[in-house]
This record gives structure tokens, C-alpha cells and sequence, in this order.
């Protein structure tokens, strides 16, 4: 999907933020993607989304290539709160479906749908003001769901969560995962949550953000939080430190 | 009782209790007749020029210039606003200009607008865009920097053309900044039109006080101010409580 790609900021000094760097993801696989501060993990899902061009290389999406525009069938889920506060949670997720000319009595049958997955029910008819971080975070992952991507792209979605949160929301993110048989990347800070939720694992270096080392999980693909008692969890998350570490170091100014 | 509950009701009773002194103090002549009548009177003064429609014509008039003032201030300024904030180079030129607007004192200015657009009810219709322009378009900036770039992302995402992203995302975002720019635009106009009318006009409300207060018509003067009191108050009270409601519904006290 990605070949040679680089990205560069210009500027009266460019800031060279990645690349360049090469990636294939399987269809259906759970990819996360590590790194330390700075080293250019949201502006490669940028540049694999579409969102931003990059400066060199390519980028594809199912055989086709991807020039500035969102290609259909890849969704995108922030790491900000993107809910659109003058809607309710219900037209918050039915959003994108009605821009799409979906069949009404099909938006709110999938609508109604995502707003049960999600566990929204009592909350259908709220205002995003009236709900907690972790629950706005879901309308915005259901408001991308309903579209049925192929490929979904989440930058940090859990970053502002408290820990007993992130790890319920990563359940309900595989669960989702199975059901619907898309292809994940995920982009997170937190090493446990990259080695509980993941296939692979991608580690980035500082910046400019390359791949300096990728780690198979080989988890079940029934997997759910609870396998972080399990002794391979301990290693995997060891493995991906000690790959991260220096160029941690390194991001902090640091000698290694 | 709750505590905004509370202030509401404190806020009422400040306001009755200083209209019960003025009664009082009117009623007792501490304040002479000459100077200020009883509330009570100007209140009934003005029933009687409503139920004889004395009022109609000055209130037509003014309201006709405000509209027209308002309309014009919110069109322009939006628009204007939108254009500034799409060019950044234009931005960094007018912002000085748009933050020392209202340390100009526009009235000075009254004879050459008379002179472009002669004796009706343009100069003053001008006078209240003057005044109510430059709060719309400083609103129109204010909300669409505080669009949340995460959201034109979002647009983005969705696959939105420029226009879409315009009416679905980026102004129901900016409303509650575009609101208070209608709020400060209706502000703005009633006071540049009432004031205007003042200096030189041949009509209107603030002309009917301006007369009134010439001739020493005092009943005729405070029913006309009360007139223009209750409508501001009314007018900025419906737009507060429904701007209330909108920023309560996304959680901004």
C-alpha cells in the first residue's frame, strides 16, 4: 500500500516528518502502528488516507492509487473529539450514510444497529455535550462503522481515556473488527494497547518516522483484553519497548 | 430554588426595586415633574399613543431603518467576515483596522453621507451598518477560527465538496459565534438608527424624542424612550434565551 513514501513539511525550514517508508497490510488484519512523540505516526495515516499528499512514493488502496482525496470504502476515526455537537447522537452517526444517498429506512435500521453496538441506547437522542469523552469517542467511531469501510484508519481514538476505559473500548474495537472482516490500522502511544488489540505491530523510529521493526502478536482472532494475563503479552510488549526505547531516547533529545 | 434561579429572580427584583424608587421619588416630587415623569405615567402615556396608533408612523419608520440596517450589516459582514478569514495577507491588514473600528466616532461623518446619499433615510440606514457591520464580520472571524480543524478533517473524510462542507459543517459550527454577531448587529443598528435620528431626520423614533424634548413634551418624550427601551430589551431577551438554548444544547456556558 505504501512504497517509498516520504513526507515533507515545507517551510523556510522543511521538517522532514517521514519516510521513506514502505507498507503492505493484509486484508483483514489488525495493524498497530508504535512510535515516539513527533516521529510522524498521524501524518502517515494522513498521507494513507488521503488526507495529505505525499512529498515522494505512492499509496494505494486496493490496487488503486490514492492522490489527496479519501478513497471510498477506507474510514477515518480522529483522535479529537470530531462529534458534531449541534446534532444528536442518532443524526451524529446517520450523518455520513445521508451524504452517501443511503435508503432512509436502510440508515436507520444500520443507525439503530451501530447505536446497540455501541452500547448508546439511552442515549440515542442526546446532545454529544450531554456525554462523557469515552462515549463521544464511540459516536464518532459508530458514525464511521455504518459506512461499512474496508479499511479503517484510527489515530489515538483512546488517547484521552482513563485505563480501565481504553481497555473496554479495545474490546468493543475487536469485536467490531470480527464483525465486520475490515482491515484495521490503529496508531496508539500506549505499547499495551498495540500488543493486547494487534496482529502486527509496526515500531517507528524518531523522526522521520520509519518502520524499524515489525512484531507478529500470533493472538487468536477471539482474542478480548483478558489475554493480558497472558505470559506472551508480557514479552511481546518487552520486544516492542526495547525496539521503541532508543528512539524514544533519541525523540527526547537525548544520547542513547 | 436553584442558584441561577436564584439570580434571576435578584436580577428582577434590582430592576422592579429601582423602577418602585423612581415611582416613589416622582410621586413625592423629590424628582419634578418638569424633569421626569412617574414610570406608571410614561407607561400609560405610551398605551395611549399605541391605542390612538400616534406611535405607528415614528416606530414604522425606525423599525423599517433598522431592519433594513440589520439585514444589510448581517449579509456584508458575514460575508465579508468569510472573506477575510479565507485570505490570511487581507487578515494581517485589516485586523488593526477592525479593532480600533469603534474608537471612530462615525457620527462626524453624517454631512458627507447626506451629501452621497441625500435627505431620506439612506444616510441613517448607513449609519447603522457602519456600527453593525464590523460586529458581524469580528463574530464571523471569531467562529470560523473556532471551527475545530478535526471537523473539516472530518469533511474531508466524508469526501464533501467545498460547498457541503460550508453549509453541513463549518457554519452549524461557527452558529453560536454568527449568533452573537445577529445579537450585537441588532444592538449595533438600533443604536446607530436611534442616535442618527437624533442629530438629523425628519422622522422616527429618535427623532419623536429629540422633538419631544425640544418642546418640552415630557409625557410624549419618556413614553417614546420607554418604547424603545421595551422593544431592545424584548428583542435582546428572545435572542439571548434562544442563543441560551443553543449553547446549552452543545455545552458551552
Amino acid at each position: 500500500m505504501l512504497r517509498g513514501v516520504t513526507r515533507i513539511y515545507p517551510g523556510a525550514t522543511p521538517v522532514h516528518a517521514l519516510g521513506p517508508l514502505d507498507l503492505d497490510l493484509a486484508r483483514g488484519e489488525f495493524f498497530s502502528v508504535v512510535g515516539p512523540s513527533g516521529c510522524g505516526k498521524s501524518t502517515l495515516l494522513d498521507v494513507l488516507a488521503g488526507l495529505s499528499r505525499p512529498t515522494a512514493g505512492a499509496v494505494s488502496f486496493e490496487g488503486s492509487p490514492v492522490r489527496g482525496e479519501v478513497p471510498d470504502g477506507i474510514g477515518v476515526v480522529f483522535q479529537e473529539d470530531a462529534s458534531f455537537p449541534w446534532l444528536t447522537v442518532r443524526d451524529n452517526i446517520a450523518f455520513g450514510l445521508r451524504r452517501a444517498g443511503t435508503e432512509p429506512g436502510d440508515i436507520a435500521r444500520r443507525v439503530t444497529y451501530a447505536i446497540g453496538f455501541m452500547g448508546l441506547d439511552d442515549f440515542a437522542d442526546a446532545y454529544p455535550a450531554q456525554l462523557s469523552g469515552g462515549m463521544r469517542q464511540r459516536v464518532c467511531i459508530a458514525r464511521t462503522l455504518v459506512l461499512q469501510p474496508r479499511l479503517i484508519l484510527l489515530d489515538e481514538p483512546f488517547g484521552a481515556l482513563d485505563q480501565q476505559t481504553r481497555l473496554l473500548m479495545g474490546d468493543e474495537l475487536l469485536r467490531l473488527w470480527r464483525e465486520t472482516g475490515a482491515t484495521v490500522l490503529l496508531i496508539t502511544h500506549a505499547l499495551d494497547e498495540a500488543a493486547l488489540l494487534s496482529d502486527r505491530v509496526g515500531v517507528m523510529s524518531a523522526r522521520p518516522g520509519r518502520f524499524i521493526d515489525f512484531v507478529s502478536t500470533g493472538w487468536a482472532r477471539g482474542r478480548d483484553s483478558r489475554i493480558a494475563s497472558d505470559p506472551g503479552f508480557g514479552a511481546i510488549t518487552a520486544r516492542l519497548w526495547a525496539a521503541l526505547r532508543p528512539e524514544s531516547i533519541k525523540a527526547m533529545g537525548r544520547q542513547v | 430554588m436553584t442558584r441561577s434561579r436564584r439570580i434571576v429572580w435578584t436580577r428582577i427584583a434590582l430592576v422592579a426595586g429601582a423602577v418602585g424608587g423612581i415611582e416613589l421619588m416622582c410621586r413625592l416630587e423629590v424628582i419634578k415633574p418638569l424633569t421626569m415623569i412617574a414610570p406608571s405615567q410614561m407607561a400609560l402615556e405610551l398605551g395611549r399613543m399605541i391605542a390612538t396608533g400616534e406611535i405607528i408612523a415614528p416606530a414604522a419608520y425606525t423599525f423599517m431603518e433598522v431592519g433594513a440596517a440589520f439585514v444589510v450589516s448581517i449579509v456584508a459582514g458575514g460575508a465579508l467576515g468569510a472573506l477575510v478569514h479565507a485570505l490570511p495577507r487581507l487578515r494581517r491588514a485589516v485586523d488593526p483596522l477592525l479593532a480600533s473600528w469603534y474608537a471612530v466616532p462615525f457620527f462626524v461623518f453624517y454631512p458627507l453621507l447626506i451629501a452621497l446619499f441625500g435627505l431620506n433615510a439612506l444616510p441613517l440606514i448607513a449609519i447603522g451598518v457602519i456600527f453593525a457591520a464590523p460586529a458581524m464580520m469580528l463574530s464571523t472571524l471569531a467562529g470560523l477560527d473556532l471551527v475545530p480543524r478535526v471537523l473539516r478533517k472530518v469533511a474531508r473524510a466524508h469526501r464533501l465538496s467545498r460547498l457541503q462542507e460550508a453549509r453541513l459543517i463549518t457554519f452549524p459550527s461557527a452558529a453560536p459565534y454568527l449568533f452573537t454577531g445577529l445579537k450585537l448587529a441588532f444592538a449595533y443598528s438600533l443604536i446607530g438608527i436611534i442616535a442618527g435620528e437624533f442629530i438629523l431626520s425628519s422622522g422616527g423614533l429618535g427623532y419623536g424624542i429629540s422633538y419631544a424634548y425640544e418642546s418640552f413634551e415630557n409625557r410624549t418624550m419618556y413614553a417614546l424612550m420607554l418604547f424603545v427601551l421595551l422593544i431592545a430589551t424584548g428583542v435582546n431577551g428572545l435572542l439571548h434565551t434562544w442563543d441560551g438554548r443553543l449553547a446549552r444544547r452543545r455545552g458551552i456556558t
